[in-house]
């Protein structure tokens, strides 16, 4: 213990880690900036974690991936199968198949990293789409954060990409027929369709190379792409720091929440072990892509009941339900009946979300910058706009179900095909409407936002009414709070704070 | 976290409570908390233990996610406990600096593009147009033997399939399909022979074969000759897009595509009654050779599959 002692005083005041941080400050001086990225305020919500679950998700995706790769084999080579899983065996099929077949019976937890993979990038999509919504609702686009909405939508664009890109890699039959629906795609596209779609395949649909393309782009290229977009996504956050809602000492002007070191790195770790235990878990009870029950990819046969992953739902419905136009001239075909539901639709959809800052800007003429949220009742016309969109696309998703809805409820394929078609068109415009009523009706209800003030009516001796403001709430008026002192010390059982540090937090 | 504390004398909270009560942990009951937290870290140290435990002796894949998922879901309750718990609640508050700089700034680093970038490059239009000029065309010309080198050019390989005059009807394992091969309503998927294996066989020339009747069958006008014994043959890509068209209702006498629903009626040129395709199904005309056997008498008369911009 003496020791102990002895060797502290020797270190200086703060021991081992003073003076290992010393060493690190002589060379990057890194102390002051170490210092006031540990004293980051940031606000708490329960809504400002839905990002969380989006980026840790993507750290499952990027661990089980790479332990895919060392087993799986991107490859198109014809083999015979003769491997664990003995209902396949004698089987033709690409080294694709087969190595993902292997690495999911063969290769010790294999089976679930692919299924936590699988897991994990659903979730990632979803969550992206959960909190860009929130981004929307509350206003948090507005500026100065219009750059990172517009990076958060790349994002969204790049990962349903990825997504697609590697559920296509196992080359198994239902994801060979997503292949080749990509194919048919890339060939719509006016004039330059069947030389995108040659360049894209290396020649006719399938050739050899599509599956080693997929590969190098899921690995390698659209990942780099998504990691320096999500570091600039973080990096403008820190800068621009966090939005917060409204409230008791909040104001434009301060940042009200829980320091980074140690209270928001304790909950936001704790919350990266819980996505993963979730993934993990879900891997191990939720079967998900069982690609050994389709069988190899065989460009003859298909599964029934296709469907791909959940959000590639809205592309896939909107190709249900668009009716049939094919324009046919002149010795040329533009088909309408794909380029526009698969294309042109994804690609408006895509730059309304892009373009909505500036839409907005355009209407409410507000040039200011915005750290305090708002409610999304009390911003009724933006509100059901939002929910117009979300709904329109939530109708094209259900329309990919068109044959599972006709088969379960026992209607007629037709009559369902053209219910979407009509719930597609009217829903968002009914949405429109009735979000904005219910918004403006939440804003006079108590606690529901922005109240309006009541009116007061007295009645007077002489018999005459009176109708006078009542005062304003109190929770309505909101005061800004000092700047509050972040200790170096937080244990209640601590040294005097004032001696040992404690700083004002104001830079 | 003794040796620290050691060296310190704790001092009293009784004091300093009201004035630092955003120091304070939020709950009401910090020693319980403690040991909920602490139960869930045991609970968490123990299935990972479990984890190595069955990564092991290679248990199924349901126990290694099980012990995974449980130990990495125990683990983070616990620490997102602590730091909602028992950490200083807070609120803490920090100012939001201005991000703008003042106008001088600013003005400071426009001039020196405008004015530097003006002085130098400016008064050397031809040459900046130069190098601009050069790197463009570098650019695009670099970008020809990367895209170039993808893959062969369509010309007319999309206009068409390997079935050519007299190519025999092979089923997927090579067999030549005969006249008596199929009975009155069953459905077989057929390929010129050849290319039953090669992936372009498989991909471009899959066509589906139904005998309808026991009479030559006409599904539409001046194709009298193409169905000999009640036998016709259709593409079998969707001409929506692409997917095998693998579905056949005998009763409607109609193929389905399981992708997008299109239906096609068999009996009557494979006319899209139903759903996305825009155009029907191609139909192969077919003979009977002398042994017998069904063959082709042509290539189909248009390109198979969904729609292109070169598309006759």
């Amino acid at each position: 213990m003496t020791t102990k002692r002895t060797q502290r005083a020797a270190l200086g005041r703060y021991g081992q880690v003073g003076k290992t941080l010393g060493e690190l400050d002589d060379r990057l001086g890194v102390a002051k900036g170490g210092r006031s990225f540990l004293d980051k305020i940031f606000p708490d919500h329960w809504s400002f974690m839905l990002g969380e679950i989006a980026l840790y998700s993507f750290v499952v995706l990027l661990v089980t991936g790479v332990f895919l790769t060392l087993y799986f084999i991107p490859s198109q080579a014809i083999v015979t199968y003769h491997g664990s899983y003995l209902p396949l065996d004698g089987q033709k099929m690409t080294q694709a198949f087969s190595s993902s077949v292997d690495l999911s019976f063969a290769v010790r937890g294999g089976l679930l990293m692919r299924q936590m993979h699988h897991w994990a990038c659903d979730i990632f999509v979803g969550a992206i789409v959960v909190h860009m919504a929130r981004v929307f609702f509350t206003g948090a686009f507005r500026k100065p954060r219009e750059l990172n909405w517009t990076i958060g939508g790349t994002l969204l664009i790049l990962a349903i990409v990825n997504g697609f890109l590697g559920y296509s890699l196992p080359d198994d039959l239902v994801s060979g027929t997503g292949i080749r629906i990509a194919y048919s795609i890339l060939l719509s596209i006016p004039v330059v369709g069947s030389y995108l779609a040659f360049l894209v395949f290396g020649g006719n649909f399938p050739g050899t190379s599509i599956i080693p393309r997929f590969y190098i782009l899921h690995v390698l290229i659209v990942p780099l792409i998504i990691i320096g977009l999500v570091t600039a996504h973080m990096a403008l956050l820190l800068r621009q720091k966090h939005t917060q809602f409204p409230g008791e000492g909040r104001t434009e002007n301060n940042v009200v929440g829980s320091p980074m070191f140690p209270v928001f790195m304790a909950k936001t770790t704790g919350f990266l072990f819980i996505i993963t235990g979730i993934t993990a878990l879900l891997g191990a009870f939720a079967q998900v892509n069982p690609i050994w029950q389709f069988g190899p990819y065989d460009a003859s046969r298909i599964g029934y009941a296709v469907q791909p992953d959940w959000y590639m739902g809205f592309l896939d419905g909107a190709l249900r339900i668009w009716p049939s136009w094919s324009f046919h001239s002149f010795g040329y075909t533009i088909p309408w009946e794909v380029f526009i539901p698969a294309i042109v639709l994804p690609g408006l959809i895509f730059n309304i979300v892009f373009a909505w800052p500036a839409i907005e800007r355009r209407f409410t003429k507000d040039h200011e910058m915005h750290n305090l949220l708002d409610r999304p009742s009390n911003r009724p016309k933006r509100t059901a706009a939002g929910v117009a969109i979300f709904s329109f696309v939530g109708m094209l998703f259900i329309a990919s179900a068109t044959d599972v809805i006709a088969n379960f409820f026992h209607v007629s394929l037709n009559s369902t095909v053209w219910a979407m078609r009509i719930l597609c068109t009217v829903v968002p415009f009914a949405a429109y409407p009735v979000t904005y009523k219910i918004c403006r009706e939440l804003q006079g209800v108590k606690g529901g936002g922005k109240r309006k003030t009541p009116n007061v009516v007295t009645r007077t001796e002489a018999g005459e009414y009176l109708a006078t403001p009542s005062p304003v709430y109190v929770d309505d008026l909101h005061h800004g709070r000092d700047a509050t002192e972040v200790p170096t010390f937080i244990a209640t059982d601590t040294e005097e704070p004032g001696e040992s540090g404690v700083r004002t937090v104001e830079r | 976290m003794s040796d620290v504390n050691e060296t310190r004398t704790p001092v009293s909270v009784a004091g300093l409570e009201e004035v630092y009560s955003h120091l304070q942990p939020s709950a009401r009951n910090p020693q319980l908390v403690e040991r909920i937290i602490a139960v869930n870290f045991v609970l968490g140290a123990v299935l990972f233990a479990c984890f190595g435990w069955a990564f092991w002796i290679n248990a199924q894949p349901w126990k290694l996610g099980a012990t995974l998922g449980g130990g990495m879901f125990f683990a983070g309750i616990g620490l997102v406990a602590w730091g909602k718990y028992l950490m200083p609640r807070g609120p803490f508050v920090e100012e939001r600096h201005v991000l703008a700089n003042s106008d001088a700034d600013r003005d400071a680093f426009a001039a020196a593009i405008v004015e530097r970038g003006g002085d130098v490059i400016k008064r050397r239009k031809l040459l900046g147009g130069l190098l601009g000029g050069s790197l463009g065309i570098f650019g695009v010309v670099a970008m020809f033997p990367l895209l170039r080198s993808l893959g062969p050019l369509p010309k007319n390989t999309l206009d068409h399939t390997d079935w050519t005059k007299g190519s025999f009807v092979v089923d997927q394992s090579g067999r030549r399909v005969s006249v008596g091969d199929l009975a009155i309503g069953s459905i077989m998927t057929v390929f010129p022979e050849g290319t039953q294996d090669s992936d372009r066989g498989q991909a471009v020339d899959q066509t589906v074969l139904i005998r309808i009747s026991n009479q030559d069958f006409t599904t539409q006008k001046g194709r009298e000759s193409w169905g000999p014994s009640g036998y016709v043959a259709y593409s079998k890509l969707c001409t929506h897009l692409g997917c095998p068209v693998g579905l056949y209702e005998q009763q409607l006498q109609m193929l389905v595509c399981p992708c997008h629903q299109s239906m096609f009626n068999v009996t009557n040129g494979a006319i899209p009654q139903f759903g996305p395709a825009p155009r029907p199904l191609p139909q192969l005309p077919l003979y009977v050779d002398t042994q017998g056997f069904l063959r082709s008498q042509r290539d189909y008369h248009v390109p198979v599959g969904p729609g292109f911009w070169e598309r006759h």
